[in-house]
């Protein structure tokens, strides 16, 4: 049975906000599934006494002092904004676009 | 979006059918020097934008950085709810699409927050307590913040664009979750209020948050279902947002109980959804309907690696907790001796600290509370200001005290001097010394005026020799007058007593 199904990848692309064609949601439908169950086979030889773990490298408590440093100029701030108004960010009508 | 009317049921009937299951996600602004991930400044009312760093916006290739006073502010807050404090806990990514995040997720923690299973006892005004089991407290960031323009006042609906600013996106927030709340029945909407007020006391008093609701800087999500008298199984909830005074909270759970309950009664179905909060009509209308928690589709911050707590740390952090504020209040209420209603008014009036302070200054307790209370309250509520924001120093209290109390001063010239106070002219001593508002109690110069008055109202004095001892009163004016008012009236009747041999 296969892990990924087109409706789960349907939803997914809803999810990340990306446009589809069907030709592509066919075609990425088997890759993903694919790279699914390439990574399932990892818990065939991870046993159950092994913890999950999301970072590799046994690093911890990587802290910063509250220390107030360096901020961006208004404009360095607004540099890649495709619109701007009184020094903030315009976008579009929130509602509307859904 | 819903447009209809809602129909509501009368609150104290819709308690008699069904218990209320409350429950609520306060979200607290901590106030670090910096931000969670960024040491962009943390503050408030900045110009737009200029609070920003490359990692506050999410430009490529930027790494966050946990701020440690963050942390260990999330551990105080966990400690004074009596949580558990994770031994090792991690940040997560929560996916979303809004413009009030540059990054398109919040960092946030999912399955494993710094503080879990804790509680806090929640007193109502007339001493009943309640436990609220808390589920959890975890780290995360605040979005920035967006103004709709075009459309009706400010609001989203009908807007024609929106502006950001990312000031607010990254500062500290620490999310507080209890347990589903049972059993609280028709004080559901008072122990609403109650819990927000205690947690935002809490936060204030560990010195971890402003705690200015009107800022936001505590923020209450309040969930609210019915479930029919006996069902074991909660009901479908609703998840009101944007209720941002501790007022609204209260009027918001008793609304939302009112709706559910005609909803429930005509047979239909409550929608899992949010709800907004309107302070304006005092009513909720339809948000959105609340998606599954795994439409965020968390997963662990590949950036930050996890934190750990040691035993040392939690335990110096434990040593910094200052008393909590409901043990400080049990404590000065013994220690004042005032009745459950006067205690109640002082804090109420949110004056405590200006009485424990004036008492440590060297009043009695009576006394500091008929100054707060009184006359400071009168003049606050003249000025349209809060007791506390005056400007009384419990040293002015002290020093109109000792005024009284060697009778320099009665009541009623130490209310004016209070005033004078006030309007910048000194201390209490300076300005009766420069106003010259003493009370004349020098007996040479009270027996002439007293002389004088005996000498012009003969049928007064037959009067009082008559045995109307009221007549006295007759005399008073005469001697205030050529005392200018400072006499000290029970003086100037023991010495129209001796003049007149009774």
């Amino acid at each position: 049975m296969s892990a990924i199904s087109r409706e789960d990848l349907v939803h997914l692309a809803q999810l990340a906000h990306i446009e589809m064609s069907d030709a592509e949601l066919d075609k990425m439908t088997g890759e993903l599934d694919a790279i699914v169950g390439a990574i399932a086979s990892v818990s065939e030889v991870a046993s159950s006494d092994i913890p999950a773990t999301s970072h590799p490298i046994p690093l911890t408590n990587v802290l910063r002092e509250d220390v107030v440093g360096q901020t961006l100029s208004i404009d360095d701030v607004l540099l890649n904004a495709p619109d701007s108004d009184s020094d903030r960010f315009k976008v579009p009508a929130i509602l509307d676009g859904e | 979006m819903s447009n209809y009317t809602d129909e509501l049921v009368d609150f104290d009937e819709a308690l008699d059918r069904y218990d209320p299951v409350l429950g609520f996600e306060v979200h607290v602004e901590l106030n670090t020097k910096t931000k969670m991930f960024s040491d962009a400044p943390n503050a408030f009312g900045d110009a737009p934008n200029t609070n920003v760093t490359p990692v506050d916006l999410g430009l490529p290739g930027v790494l966050p950085v946990v701020n440690k006073t963050a942390v260990e502010y999330s551990i105080l807050i966990g400690l004074a709810l009596n949580c558990q404090i994770a031994e090792k806990c991690g940040f997560a990514r929560k996916n979303y699409f809004y413009p009030d995040t540059p990054k398109n997720f919040q960092t946030s923690q999912y399955d494993d927050p710094i503080a879990h299973d804790g509680w806090l006892d929640i007193e109502l005004e007339d001493g009943e307590v309640f436990r609220v089991e808390i589920e959890r407290a975890h780290m995360e960031e605040d979005a920035g913040k967006l103004t709709h323009m075009g459309g009706a006042a400010g609001r989203i609906q009908g807007a024609d664009y929106s502006l950001v600013d990312y000031n607010r996106a990254g500062v500290p927030l620490v999310e507080i979750v209890t347990k589903p709340i049972v059993g609280a029945g028709k004080r559901a909407p008072e122990l609403a209020r109650a819990y927000v007020a205690a947690i935002r006391e809490i936060v204030k008093n560990l010195g971890v948050s402003d705690a200015k609701m009107e800022r936001g800087n505590v923020r209450c999500d309040a969930n609210v279902s019915l479930m029919p008298k006996d069902a074991e199984k909660f009901g479908t909830r609703t998840e009101t947002k944007n209720v941002n005074s501790l007022r609204a909270v209260e009027h918001a759970v008793r609304f939302e109980i009112e709706r559910h309950a005609a909803v429930l009664d005509s047979g239909n179905k409550i929608v899992q959804e949010t709800r907004h909060w309107h302070e304006d009509t005092r009513s909720t209308t339809s948000g959105r309907p609340k998606s599954d928690a795994d439409d965020y589709r968390y997963f662990p911050e590949p950036d930050l690696v996890p934190i750990v707590t040691t035993a040392e740390w939690v335990e110096e952090l434990r040593s910094r907790l200052p008393e909590p504020p409901a043990d400080r209040r049990k404590r000065l209420k013994a220690e004042w001796g005032y009745a459950d209603k006067e205690f109640r008014d002082v804090v109420n009036a949110g004056v405590l600290d200006e009485i424990e302070a004036t008492i440590a200054a060297g009043t009695s307790a009576a006394v500091a509370r008929k100054w707060w209370m009184g006359e400071i309250a009168r003049l606050a509520k003249a000025a349209e200001k809060e007791i506390a924001d005056l400007g009384v120093t419990p040293q002015t209290i002290v020093e109109l005290n000792s005024l009284i109390e060697a009778k320099k001063i009665n009541d009623k010239i130490a209310r004016q001097v209070l005033e004078f106070v006030l309007a910048g002219e000194g201390s209490p001593a300076e300005i009766v010394e420069k106003r010259s508002l003493a009370v004349v109690n020098d007996d040479d110069a009270l027996g002439k005026a007293v002389d004088d008055a005996i000498a012009a109202m003969p049928d007064v004095v037959e009067k009082i020799k008559g045995g109307k001892m009221q007549a006295i009163g007759a005399l008073m004016g005469p001697v205030m007058k050529a005392t200018r008012g400072q006499a000290d009236a029970g003086r100037v009747r023991e010495i129209v007593m001796e003049k007149l041999g009774l």
